[in-house]
Protein backbone atom coordinates (compact mmCIF):
# COMPACT_ATOMS: atom_id res chain seq x y z
CA UNK A 1 0.00 0.00 0.00
CA UNK A 2 2.83 2.36 0.89
CA UNK A 3 6.35 2.41 -0.51
CA UNK A 4 7.88 2.69 2.96
CA UNK A 5 7.32 -0.16 5.37
CA UNK A 6 4.81 0.68 8.07
CA UNK A 7 5.78 1.18 11.68
CA UNK A 8 2.44 0.07 13.02
CA UNK A 9 0.17 -2.13 10.93
CA UNK A 10 -3.40 -3.01 11.88
CA UNK A 11 -5.21 -5.53 9.69
CA UNK A 12 -8.86 -6.35 10.33
CA UNK A 13 -8.51 -5.67 14.05
CA UNK A 14 -11.52 -6.76 16.11
CA UNK A 15 -11.83 -5.92 19.80
CA UNK A 16 -14.57 -7.38 21.94
CA UNK A 17 -15.23 -7.46 25.63
CA UNK A 18 -17.74 -8.92 28.00
CA UNK A 19 -20.14 -6.64 29.76
CA UNK A 20 -20.33 -8.01 33.30
CA UNK A 21 -23.82 -6.88 34.14
CA UNK A 22 -25.69 -7.90 31.00
CA UNK A 23 -23.39 -10.88 30.35
CA UNK A 24 -23.21 -9.92 26.70
CA UNK A 25 -20.34 -9.64 24.27
CA UNK A 26 -19.69 -6.08 23.19
CA UNK A 27 -17.88 -5.30 19.95
CA UNK A 28 -15.98 -2.04 20.29
CA UNK A 29 -13.93 -2.18 17.11
CA UNK A 30 -14.61 -4.32 14.05
CA UNK A 31 -12.18 -4.62 11.19
CA UNK A 32 -9.76 -1.72 11.59
CA UNK A 33 -7.20 -1.51 8.79
CA UNK A 34 -4.57 1.17 9.10
CA UNK A 35 -0.87 1.80 8.92
CA UNK A 36 1.25 4.33 10.73
CA UNK A 37 4.38 5.26 8.78
CA UNK A 38 7.74 5.79 10.48
CA UNK A 39 8.07 9.32 11.85
CA UNK A 40 4.47 10.11 11.10
CA UNK A 41 1.98 11.77 13.43
CA UNK A 42 -1.35 10.10 12.77
CA UNK A 43 -4.53 11.30 14.42
CA UNK A 44 -7.73 9.30 14.82
CA UNK A 45 -11.01 11.17 15.22
CA UNK A 46 -14.48 9.78 15.51
CA UNK A 47 -17.82 10.17 17.22
CA UNK A 48 -17.72 9.57 20.96
CA UNK A 49 -17.91 5.93 21.89
CA UNK A 50 -16.57 4.78 18.52
CA UNK A 51 -13.85 2.65 20.06
CA UNK A 52 -10.87 4.86 19.24
CA UNK A 53 -9.50 4.79 22.78
CA UNK A 54 -10.14 1.06 22.95
CA UNK A 55 -8.12 0.65 19.78
CA UNK A 56 -5.26 2.67 21.28
CA UNK A 57 -5.32 0.51 24.41
CA UNK A 58 -4.93 -2.53 22.17
CA UNK A 59 -1.95 -0.91 20.45
CA UNK A 60 -0.46 -0.31 23.90
CA UNK A 61 -1.05 -3.97 24.68
CA UNK A 62 -3.33 -3.31 27.63
CA UNK A 63 -6.22 -5.25 26.09
CA UNK A 64 -6.10 -8.23 23.72
CA UNK A 65 -7.56 -8.22 20.23
CA UNK A 66 -10.19 -10.79 19.29
CA UNK A 67 -9.36 -10.91 15.59
CA UNK A 68 -7.06 -9.59 12.88
CA UNK A 69 -3.46 -8.65 13.47
CA UNK A 70 -1.65 -5.77 15.08
CA UNK A 71 2.09 -5.45 14.53
CA UNK A 72 4.75 -2.92 15.44
CA UNK A 73 7.91 -3.15 13.32
CA UNK A 74 6.59 -6.50 12.13
CA UNK A 75 6.26 -7.94 15.63
CA UNK A 76 2.88 -8.98 17.00
CA UNK A 77 1.66 -6.80 19.90
CA UNK A 78 0.64 -8.97 22.84
CA UNK A 79 1.44 -6.94 25.93
CA UNK A 80 2.79 -3.52 26.91
CA UNK A 81 6.39 -3.09 25.85
CA UNK A 82 9.33 -0.72 25.93
CA UNK A 83 8.77 0.17 22.28
CA UNK A 84 5.56 2.03 23.16
CA UNK A 85 4.66 4.70 25.70
CA UNK A 86 1.27 6.16 26.42
CA UNK A 87 0.28 9.68 27.34
CA UNK A 88 -3.01 9.29 29.17
CA UNK A 89 -6.10 11.45 29.16
CA UNK A 90 -6.04 11.50 32.98
CA UNK A 91 -2.47 12.34 34.00
CA UNK A 92 -2.30 9.39 36.43
CA UNK A 93 0.50 10.87 38.52
CA UNK A 94 1.51 9.41 41.88
CA UNK A 95 0.34 12.18 44.25
CA UNK A 96 3.03 11.40 46.84
CA UNK A 97 5.84 11.80 44.32
CA UNK A 98 7.31 15.03 43.06
CA UNK A 99 7.40 15.98 39.39
CA UNK A 100 10.86 14.43 39.11
CA UNK A 101 9.73 11.24 40.85
CA UNK A 102 6.76 10.95 38.50
CA UNK A 103 8.78 11.56 35.36
CA UNK A 104 11.13 8.70 36.19
CA UNK A 105 8.26 6.34 37.06
CA UNK A 106 7.95 5.05 33.48
CA UNK A 107 11.58 3.95 33.14
CA UNK A 108 11.51 2.73 36.73
CA UNK A 109 8.57 0.47 35.88
CA UNK A 110 10.36 -0.76 32.77
CA UNK A 111 13.59 -1.26 34.66
CA UNK A 112 15.43 0.16 31.67
CA UNK A 113 17.76 2.67 33.39
CA UNK A 114 19.70 3.06 36.60
CA UNK A 115 18.23 5.57 38.99
CA UNK A 116 21.06 8.12 38.59
CA UNK A 117 20.80 7.88 34.84
CA UNK A 118 17.03 8.25 34.98
CA UNK A 119 17.20 11.34 37.19
CA UNK A 120 19.80 13.03 35.00
CA UNK A 121 17.78 12.43 31.83
CA UNK A 122 14.52 13.31 33.56
CA UNK A 123 15.88 16.76 34.35
CA UNK A 124 16.54 17.35 30.65
CA UNK A 125 13.10 16.03 29.78
CA UNK A 126 11.45 18.30 32.35
CA UNK A 127 13.21 21.25 30.78
CA UNK A 128 12.06 20.15 27.33
CA UNK A 129 8.40 20.15 28.38
CA UNK A 130 8.80 23.56 30.04
CA UNK A 131 8.62 22.56 33.69
CA UNK A 132 12.08 23.69 34.77
CA UNK A 133 11.91 24.92 38.36
CA UNK A 134 9.00 22.62 39.21
CA UNK A 135 11.04 19.42 39.71
CA UNK A 136 10.20 19.25 43.42
CA UNK A 137 6.55 20.28 43.18
CA UNK A 138 3.83 17.76 43.95
CA UNK A 139 1.13 16.99 41.36
CA UNK A 140 -1.64 18.51 43.47
CA UNK A 141 0.24 21.82 43.36
CA UNK A 142 0.21 21.84 39.55
CA UNK A 143 -2.45 23.01 37.12
CA UNK A 144 -4.03 20.56 34.69
CA UNK A 145 -1.78 21.70 31.85
CA UNK A 146 1.35 21.25 33.93
CA UNK A 147 0.23 17.80 35.02
CA UNK A 148 -0.13 16.82 31.39
CA UNK A 149 3.41 18.07 30.73
CA UNK A 150 4.60 15.63 33.40
CA UNK A 151 2.51 12.90 31.79
CA UNK A 152 4.19 13.66 28.44
CA UNK A 153 7.69 13.85 29.93
CA UNK A 154 7.20 10.49 31.63
CA UNK A 155 6.36 8.87 28.30
CA UNK A 156 9.18 10.63 26.40
CA UNK A 157 11.80 9.61 28.95
CA UNK A 158 11.25 5.95 28.05
CA UNK A 159 12.38 6.87 24.51
CA UNK A 160 9.76 4.70 22.80
CA UNK A 161 9.63 3.69 19.15
CA UNK A 162 6.08 4.94 19.13
CA UNK A 163 4.22 7.49 21.22
CA UNK A 164 0.55 6.86 21.95
CA UNK A 165 -1.56 9.83 23.00
CA UNK A 166 -5.08 9.29 24.34
CA UNK A 167 -6.91 12.65 24.17
CA UNK A 168 -4.19 14.18 26.36
CA UNK A 169 -5.56 17.72 26.15
CA UNK A 170 -9.28 16.94 26.33
CA UNK A 171 -9.62 17.94 29.99
CA UNK A 172 -7.80 21.27 29.61
CA UNK A 173 -9.32 24.69 29.11
CA UNK A 174 -9.35 26.05 25.55
CA UNK A 175 -6.35 28.38 25.86
CA UNK A 176 -4.15 25.89 27.68
CA UNK A 177 -5.12 23.26 25.10
CA UNK A 178 -3.94 25.43 22.21
CA UNK A 179 -0.65 26.16 23.94
CA UNK A 180 -0.12 22.49 24.64
CA UNK A 181 -0.80 21.63 21.01
CA UNK A 182 1.75 24.17 19.86
CA UNK A 183 4.26 22.82 22.31
CA UNK A 184 3.60 19.20 21.48
CA UNK A 185 4.36 19.98 17.84
CA UNK A 186 7.61 21.64 18.87
CA UNK A 187 8.71 18.68 20.96
CA UNK A 188 7.58 16.26 18.29
CA UNK A 189 9.54 18.08 15.60
CA UNK A 190 12.67 17.72 17.75
CA UNK A 191 12.24 14.00 18.31
CA UNK A 192 10.24 12.96 15.21
CA UNK A 193 8.76 10.04 17.07
CA UNK A 194 6.11 8.03 15.30
CA UNK A 195 2.93 9.03 17.09
CA UNK A 196 -0.68 7.93 17.23
CA UNK A 197 -2.94 10.66 18.58
CA UNK A 198 -6.54 10.01 19.60
CA UNK A 199 -8.89 12.97 19.86
CA UNK A 200 -12.49 14.01 19.36
CA UNK A 201 -11.36 17.53 18.49
CA UNK A 202 -11.25 17.86 14.69
CA UNK A 203 -9.21 21.07 14.74
CA UNK A 204 -6.68 19.51 17.05
CA UNK A 205 -6.34 16.50 14.75
CA UNK A 206 -5.78 18.62 11.63
CA UNK A 207 -3.42 21.00 13.36
CA UNK A 208 -1.16 18.24 14.67
CA UNK A 209 -1.31 15.39 12.22
CA UNK A 210 0.19 14.35 8.91
CA UNK A 211 -2.88 12.28 8.28
CA UNK A 212 -6.26 12.16 10.00
CA UNK A 213 -8.25 8.95 10.13
CA UNK A 214 -11.98 9.15 10.73
CA UNK A 215 -13.60 6.24 12.57
CA UNK A 216 -17.19 5.17 12.04
CA UNK A 217 -19.49 4.97 15.01
CA UNK A 218 -19.42 1.80 17.10
CA UNK A 219 -18.26 -0.78 16.25
CA UNK A 220 -15.47 1.42 14.91
CA UNK A 221 -13.78 0.98 11.55
CA UNK A 222 -11.73 3.32 9.38
CA UNK A 223 -14.19 5.44 7.42
CA UNK A 224 -11.79 7.64 5.54
CA UNK A 225 -8.26 8.97 5.57
CA UNK A 226 -7.46 12.64 5.05
CA UNK A 227 -3.93 13.68 4.10
CA UNK A 228 -3.10 16.99 5.75
CA UNK A 229 -0.83 18.86 3.37
CA UNK A 230 -0.17 21.89 5.56
CA UNK A 231 3.48 22.88 5.71
CA UNK A 232 5.45 22.52 8.89
CA UNK A 233 6.38 24.08 11.24
CA UNK A 234 2.79 25.10 11.90
CA UNK A 235 1.89 27.95 14.19
CA UNK A 236 -1.57 28.51 15.59
CA UNK A 237 -2.55 30.82 12.70
CA UNK A 238 -2.70 27.75 10.47
CA UNK A 239 -6.07 27.14 12.08
CA UNK A 240 -7.49 30.07 10.09
CA UNK A 241 -5.92 29.00 6.80
CA UNK A 242 -8.55 28.35 4.05
CA UNK A 243 -7.02 24.93 3.39
CA UNK A 244 -7.37 24.11 7.09
CA UNK A 245 -11.05 25.02 6.99
CA UNK A 246 -11.58 22.81 3.96
CA UNK A 247 -10.12 19.86 5.84
CA UNK A 248 -12.29 20.71 8.80
CA UNK A 249 -15.45 20.73 6.66
CA UNK A 250 -14.54 17.46 5.04
CA UNK A 251 -13.87 15.68 8.33
CA UNK A 252 -16.84 17.23 10.07
CA UNK A 253 -19.20 16.07 7.35
CA UNK A 254 -17.75 12.61 7.53
CA UNK A 255 -18.34 12.45 11.29
CA UNK A 256 -21.77 13.99 10.99
CA UNK A 257 -22.90 11.14 8.76
CA UNK A 258 -22.01 8.84 11.61
CA UNK A 259 -24.01 10.87 14.09
CA UNK A 260 -27.10 11.33 11.91
CA UNK A 261 -28.44 7.85 12.51
CA UNK A 262 -31.72 6.90 14.17
CA UNK A 263 -31.26 6.19 17.86
CA UNK A 264 -32.49 2.61 17.65
CA UNK A 265 -29.83 1.76 15.10
CA UNK A 266 -27.16 3.23 17.37
CA UNK A 267 -28.32 1.00 20.17
CA UNK A 268 -28.44 -2.07 17.97
CA UNK A 269 -24.94 -1.26 16.79
CA UNK A 270 -25.62 -1.86 13.12
CA UNK A 271 -22.58 -0.84 11.08
CA UNK A 272 -22.91 2.16 8.79
CA UNK A 273 -23.82 1.44 5.19
CA UNK B 1 3.31 38.96 22.48
CA UNK B 2 2.51 37.25 19.23
CA UNK B 3 1.56 33.63 19.16
CA UNK B 4 4.70 32.70 17.28
CA UNK B 5 7.10 34.13 19.82
CA UNK B 6 5.50 32.24 22.64
CA UNK B 7 8.11 30.63 24.85
CA UNK B 8 7.63 27.19 26.33
CA UNK B 9 9.14 27.89 29.74
CA UNK B 10 6.20 29.97 30.85
CA UNK B 11 2.91 28.20 31.52
CA UNK B 12 1.60 31.65 32.32
CA UNK B 13 -1.94 30.69 33.25
CA UNK B 14 -0.64 28.96 36.35
CA UNK B 15 2.60 30.52 37.50
CA UNK B 16 1.02 33.39 39.35
CA UNK B 17 -1.16 31.04 41.37
CA UNK B 18 -0.08 30.59 44.98
CA UNK B 19 0.96 27.04 45.83
CA UNK B 20 -2.09 25.01 46.75
CA UNK B 21 -0.95 24.14 50.24
CA UNK B 22 -0.61 27.75 51.31
CA UNK B 23 -3.53 28.95 53.41
CA UNK B 24 -5.23 31.98 51.94
CA UNK B 25 -7.05 34.79 53.65
CA UNK B 26 -8.55 38.02 52.39
CA UNK B 27 -7.48 40.06 55.40
CA UNK B 28 -3.96 40.17 56.78
CA UNK B 29 -3.80 37.48 59.46
CA UNK B 30 -3.15 38.77 62.99
CA UNK B 31 -0.45 37.31 65.22
CA UNK B 32 -3.11 35.66 67.39
CA UNK B 33 -4.43 33.59 64.47
CA UNK B 34 -1.50 31.20 64.56
CA UNK B 35 -2.02 30.24 68.21
CA UNK B 36 -5.80 30.32 68.03
CA UNK B 37 -6.39 26.53 68.16
CA UNK B 38 -4.18 26.06 71.22
CA UNK B 39 -5.48 29.14 73.04
CA UNK B 40 -9.15 28.33 72.52
CA UNK B 41 -8.61 24.66 73.37
CA UNK B 42 -6.76 25.43 76.59
CA UNK B 43 -9.29 28.05 77.59
CA UNK B 44 -12.24 25.69 77.20
CA UNK B 45 -10.51 23.02 79.31
CA UNK B 46 -9.68 25.56 82.02
CA UNK B 47 -13.28 26.75 82.12
CA UNK B 48 -14.60 23.19 82.35
CA UNK B 49 -12.19 22.35 85.18
CA UNK B 50 -13.13 25.54 87.04
CA UNK B 51 -16.85 24.75 86.75
CA UNK B 52 -16.20 21.23 87.98
CA UNK B 53 -14.18 22.57 90.95
CA UNK B 54 -16.93 25.02 91.86
CA UNK B 55 -19.58 22.30 91.84
CA UNK B 56 -17.34 20.03 93.89
CA UNK B 57 -16.50 22.78 96.40
CA UNK B 58 -20.17 23.46 96.97
CA UNK B 59 -20.21 19.94 98.47
CA UNK B 60 -23.80 19.28 97.53
CA UNK B 61 -22.64 15.71 97.11
CA UNK B 62 -19.94 13.99 99.15
CA UNK B 63 -16.40 13.56 97.85
CA UNK B 64 -17.29 9.91 97.26
CA UNK B 65 -19.72 10.89 94.52
CA UNK B 66 -18.23 14.11 93.12
CA UNK B 67 -14.56 14.64 93.87
CA UNK B 68 -13.19 17.91 92.48
CA UNK B 69 -10.31 18.14 90.02
CA UNK B 70 -8.02 19.16 92.84
CA UNK B 71 -8.88 15.93 94.75
CA UNK B 72 -8.15 13.90 91.67
CA UNK B 73 -4.85 15.72 91.12
CA UNK B 74 -3.83 15.00 94.70
CA UNK B 75 -4.75 11.33 94.30
CA UNK B 76 -2.73 11.27 91.08
CA UNK B 77 0.35 12.62 92.84
CA UNK B 78 -0.13 10.18 95.70
CA UNK B 79 -0.29 7.30 93.21
CA UNK B 80 3.20 8.07 92.09
CA UNK B 81 4.56 8.55 95.60
CA UNK B 82 4.14 4.87 96.37
CA UNK B 83 6.14 2.56 94.13
CA UNK B 84 3.24 0.18 93.40
CA UNK B 85 1.99 2.23 90.49
CA UNK B 86 5.02 1.32 88.40
CA UNK B 87 4.20 -2.36 88.65
CA UNK B 88 0.66 -1.60 87.43
CA UNK B 89 1.87 0.62 84.61
CA UNK B 90 4.54 -1.91 83.69
CA UNK B 91 2.05 -4.77 83.58
CA UNK B 92 -0.56 -2.89 81.55
CA UNK B 93 2.14 -1.42 79.32
CA UNK B 94 3.60 -4.83 78.57
CA UNK B 95 0.16 -6.25 77.82
CA UNK B 96 -0.60 -3.42 75.41
CA UNK B 97 2.87 -3.49 73.87
CA UNK B 98 2.76 -7.21 73.13
CA UNK B 99 -0.93 -7.43 72.17
CA UNK B 100 -0.97 -4.31 70.02
CA UNK B 101 2.43 -5.11 68.48
CA UNK B 102 1.19 -8.53 67.41
CA UNK B 103 -2.01 -6.98 66.06
CA UNK B 104 -0.01 -4.50 63.95
CA UNK B 105 2.15 -7.23 62.43
CA UNK B 106 -0.66 -9.70 61.81
CA UNK B 107 -3.23 -7.08 60.80
CA UNK B 108 -0.90 -5.47 58.30
CA UNK B 109 0.07 -8.79 56.75
CA UNK B 110 -3.49 -10.12 56.55
CA UNK B 111 -4.91 -6.80 55.37
CA UNK B 112 -2.37 -6.47 52.55
CA UNK B 113 -2.86 -10.08 51.47
CA UNK B 114 -6.65 -9.76 51.55
CA UNK B 115 -6.53 -6.51 49.62
CA UNK B 116 -4.13 -7.78 46.96
CA UNK B 117 -5.45 -11.34 46.48
CA UNK B 118 -9.22 -11.29 45.98
CA UNK B 119 -9.57 -15.02 46.63
CA UNK B 120 -7.75 -14.70 49.92
CA UNK B 121 -10.26 -12.04 50.86
CA UNK B 122 -13.21 -14.28 49.89
CA UNK B 123 -11.80 -16.99 52.13
CA UNK B 124 -11.22 -14.80 55.22
CA UNK B 125 -14.08 -12.33 54.91
CA UNK B 126 -16.58 -14.43 56.88
CA UNK B 127 -14.20 -14.66 59.84
CA UNK B 128 -13.25 -11.00 59.77
CA UNK B 129 -16.90 -9.99 59.63
CA UNK B 130 -17.83 -12.36 62.43
CA UNK B 131 -15.14 -11.16 64.80
CA UNK B 132 -15.50 -7.53 63.89
CA UNK B 133 -19.21 -7.57 64.73
CA UNK B 134 -18.57 -9.35 68.04
CA UNK B 135 -17.41 -7.25 71.00
CA UNK B 136 -14.19 -9.16 71.60
CA UNK B 137 -14.27 -8.50 75.35
CA UNK B 138 -17.05 -11.05 75.74
CA UNK B 139 -14.40 -13.66 75.02
CA UNK B 140 -12.44 -12.76 78.17
CA UNK B 141 -14.00 -15.52 80.33
CA UNK B 142 -12.90 -18.04 77.73
CA UNK B 143 -9.38 -16.59 77.62
CA UNK B 144 -9.18 -16.73 81.42
CA UNK B 145 -10.19 -20.36 81.21
CA UNK B 146 -7.47 -20.99 78.63
CA UNK B 147 -4.65 -18.82 79.94
CA UNK B 148 -5.33 -18.09 83.63
CA UNK B 149 -5.27 -14.61 85.14
CA UNK B 150 -1.73 -13.60 84.23
CA UNK B 151 -1.02 -11.31 81.26
CA UNK B 152 -1.97 -13.76 78.50
CA UNK B 153 -5.79 -13.34 78.50
CA UNK B 154 -5.36 -9.54 78.37
CA UNK B 155 -2.83 -9.81 75.56
CA UNK B 156 -5.26 -12.01 73.66
CA UNK B 157 -8.15 -9.60 74.03
CA UNK B 158 -6.00 -6.58 73.11
CA UNK B 159 -4.71 -8.45 70.09
CA UNK B 160 -8.20 -9.35 68.89
CA UNK B 161 -9.45 -5.85 69.63
CA UNK B 162 -6.81 -4.05 67.60
CA UNK B 163 -6.46 -6.68 64.87
CA UNK B 164 -9.70 -6.18 62.98
CA UNK B 165 -9.73 -2.41 62.54
CA UNK B 166 -6.17 -2.74 61.22
CA UNK B 167 -7.09 -5.57 58.82
CA UNK B 168 -10.18 -3.81 57.53
CA UNK B 169 -8.52 -0.43 56.98
CA UNK B 170 -5.40 -1.89 55.39
CA UNK B 171 -7.52 -3.93 53.02
CA UNK B 172 -9.58 -0.86 52.14
CA UNK B 173 -6.34 1.03 51.42
CA UNK B 174 -5.16 -1.58 48.94
CA UNK B 175 -8.61 -1.84 47.37
CA UNK B 176 -8.87 1.92 46.96
CA UNK B 177 -5.80 2.18 44.77
CA UNK B 178 -6.73 4.47 41.91
CA UNK B 179 -7.49 2.53 38.73
CA UNK B 180 -5.77 5.22 36.64
CA UNK B 181 -2.49 4.68 38.52
CA UNK B 182 -2.66 0.93 38.01
CA UNK B 183 -3.28 1.46 34.31
CA UNK B 184 -0.25 3.72 34.01
CA UNK B 185 1.93 1.20 35.84
CA UNK B 186 0.70 -1.69 33.66
CA UNK B 187 1.14 0.36 30.52
CA UNK B 188 4.82 0.85 31.35
CA UNK B 189 5.08 -2.88 31.91
CA UNK B 190 5.65 -2.71 35.67
CA UNK B 191 5.89 -6.16 37.28
CA UNK B 192 3.35 -6.91 40.03
CA UNK B 193 5.94 -6.61 42.81
CA UNK B 194 6.85 -3.10 41.67
CA UNK B 195 3.20 -2.08 41.35
CA UNK B 196 2.65 -3.29 44.90
CA UNK B 197 5.71 -1.55 46.38
CA UNK B 198 5.59 1.71 44.47
CA UNK B 199 1.89 2.28 43.84
CA UNK B 200 -0.36 0.22 46.11
CA UNK B 201 1.61 0.38 49.36
CA UNK B 202 2.34 4.13 49.46
CA UNK B 203 -1.26 4.82 48.47
CA UNK B 204 -2.49 2.67 51.36
CA UNK B 205 -0.43 4.38 54.07
CA UNK B 206 -3.15 6.84 55.15
CA UNK B 207 -5.65 3.98 55.49
CA UNK B 208 -3.17 1.79 57.35
CA UNK B 209 -2.39 4.54 59.84
CA UNK B 210 -6.11 5.13 60.40
CA UNK B 211 -6.37 1.44 61.23
CA UNK B 212 -3.49 1.78 63.69
CA UNK B 213 -5.18 4.75 65.32
CA UNK B 214 -8.52 2.99 65.70
CA UNK B 215 -6.64 -0.05 67.01
CA UNK B 216 -5.21 1.99 69.90
CA UNK B 217 -8.71 2.71 71.21
CA UNK B 218 -9.65 -0.96 71.04
CA UNK B 219 -6.40 -1.98 72.71
CA UNK B 220 -6.96 0.36 75.67
CA UNK B 221 -10.54 -0.83 76.10
CA UNK B 222 -9.25 -4.39 76.01
CA UNK B 223 -6.62 -3.90 78.69
CA UNK B 224 -8.89 -2.06 81.10
CA UNK B 225 -11.88 -4.37 80.77
CA UNK B 226 -9.61 -7.39 80.87
CA UNK B 227 -8.05 -6.25 84.11
CA UNK B 228 -11.40 -5.29 85.60
CA UNK B 229 -12.50 -8.89 85.25
CA UNK B 230 -9.39 -10.65 86.49
CA UNK B 231 -5.84 -9.53 87.08
CA UNK B 232 -3.04 -9.45 89.64
CA UNK B 233 -1.65 -6.06 88.60
CA UNK B 234 -2.40 -3.36 86.10
CA UNK B 235 -3.95 0.08 85.76
CA UNK B 236 -7.35 -1.45 85.02
CA UNK B 237 -7.03 -3.53 88.17
CA UNK B 238 -6.11 -0.36 90.10
CA UNK B 239 -9.22 1.38 88.80
CA UNK B 240 -11.37 -1.61 89.72
CA UNK B 241 -10.05 -1.88 93.28
CA UNK B 242 -10.23 1.88 93.90
CA UNK B 243 -13.81 1.91 92.64
CA UNK B 244 -14.86 -1.05 94.78
CA UNK B 245 -13.29 0.49 97.88
CA UNK B 246 -14.92 3.90 97.35
CA UNK B 247 -11.66 5.75 96.64
CA UNK B 248 -13.25 7.76 93.86
CA UNK B 249 -10.42 10.31 93.39
CA UNK B 250 -7.89 7.47 93.04
CA UNK B 251 -10.17 5.71 90.57
CA UNK B 252 -10.45 8.85 88.45
CA UNK B 253 -6.68 9.31 88.62
CA UNK B 254 -6.38 5.85 87.06
CA UNK B 255 -8.90 6.80 84.37
CA UNK B 256 -6.85 9.90 83.56
CA UNK B 257 -3.74 7.76 83.25
CA UNK B 258 -5.48 5.56 80.67
CA UNK B 259 -7.00 8.49 78.81
CA UNK B 260 -3.64 10.28 78.75
CA UNK B 261 -1.96 7.21 77.30
CA UNK B 262 -4.62 6.97 74.60
CA UNK B 263 -4.29 10.63 73.68
CA UNK B 264 -0.51 10.38 73.57
CA UNK B 265 -0.49 7.32 71.31
CA UNK B 266 -3.15 8.79 69.02
CA UNK B 267 -1.19 12.04 68.73
CA UNK B 268 1.98 10.17 67.83
CA UNK B 269 0.20 8.25 65.07
CA UNK B 270 -1.41 11.46 63.85
CA UNK B 271 2.02 13.09 63.60
CA UNK B 272 3.23 10.16 61.54
CA UNK B 273 0.14 10.48 59.35
CA UNK B 274 0.87 14.16 58.73
CA UNK B 275 4.45 13.36 57.82
CA UNK B 276 3.29 10.91 55.18
CA UNK B 277 0.79 13.39 53.80
CA UNK B 278 3.01 16.38 53.22
CA UNK B 279 2.07 16.20 49.54
CA UNK B 280 -1.62 16.70 50.28
CA UNK B 281 -2.82 20.32 50.29
CA UNK B 282 -4.38 21.31 53.58
CA UNK B 283 -8.16 21.42 53.77
CA UNK B 284 -9.19 24.70 55.32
Amino acid sequence: MYDRSAKLAAKGVVIEYWLQRSRSLFTAVKGVDLEVRPGELLAIVGPSGCGKTTFLNAVDGLIPIAGGSLTLDGREIRSPGRDRAMVFQQPGLLPWRTVLGNVIFGVEAQGSMTKTQAIARARQQIELVGLKGFEDAYPLELSGGMQQRVNLARALLTDPEMLLLDEPFAALDAQTREMMQLELLKIWSQTRKTALFITHDIKEAIYLADRVIVFTRRPGRVKNVVDIKLSRPRDLRVKRDPQFLTYEDEIWESIQEELAVPAERLIAGVPAA
Amino acid sequence: MSIQSWEPAAPTTTLDRPPARERRSVVKPGRFKQYEPVVIGTLSVVIALAAWQIVANARIYSILFVPGPWDVAQAFVKLFQTGDIWLDIGTSGAEIGIGYGMAVVAGLALGLLMGWYTRFQYALDPFVNFFYSTPRIVLIPLFILWFGIEMQPKIAVIFLGALFPIIINTMAGVRNTEAALLRVARSFGAPDALIFRRVVLPGSVPFILTGFRLGVGHALTGVVVGELIAAKHGVGQLIAIAGQTFQTPKMLAGVILIAGTGMLLTTIIQRVENRFQSWRPQIR
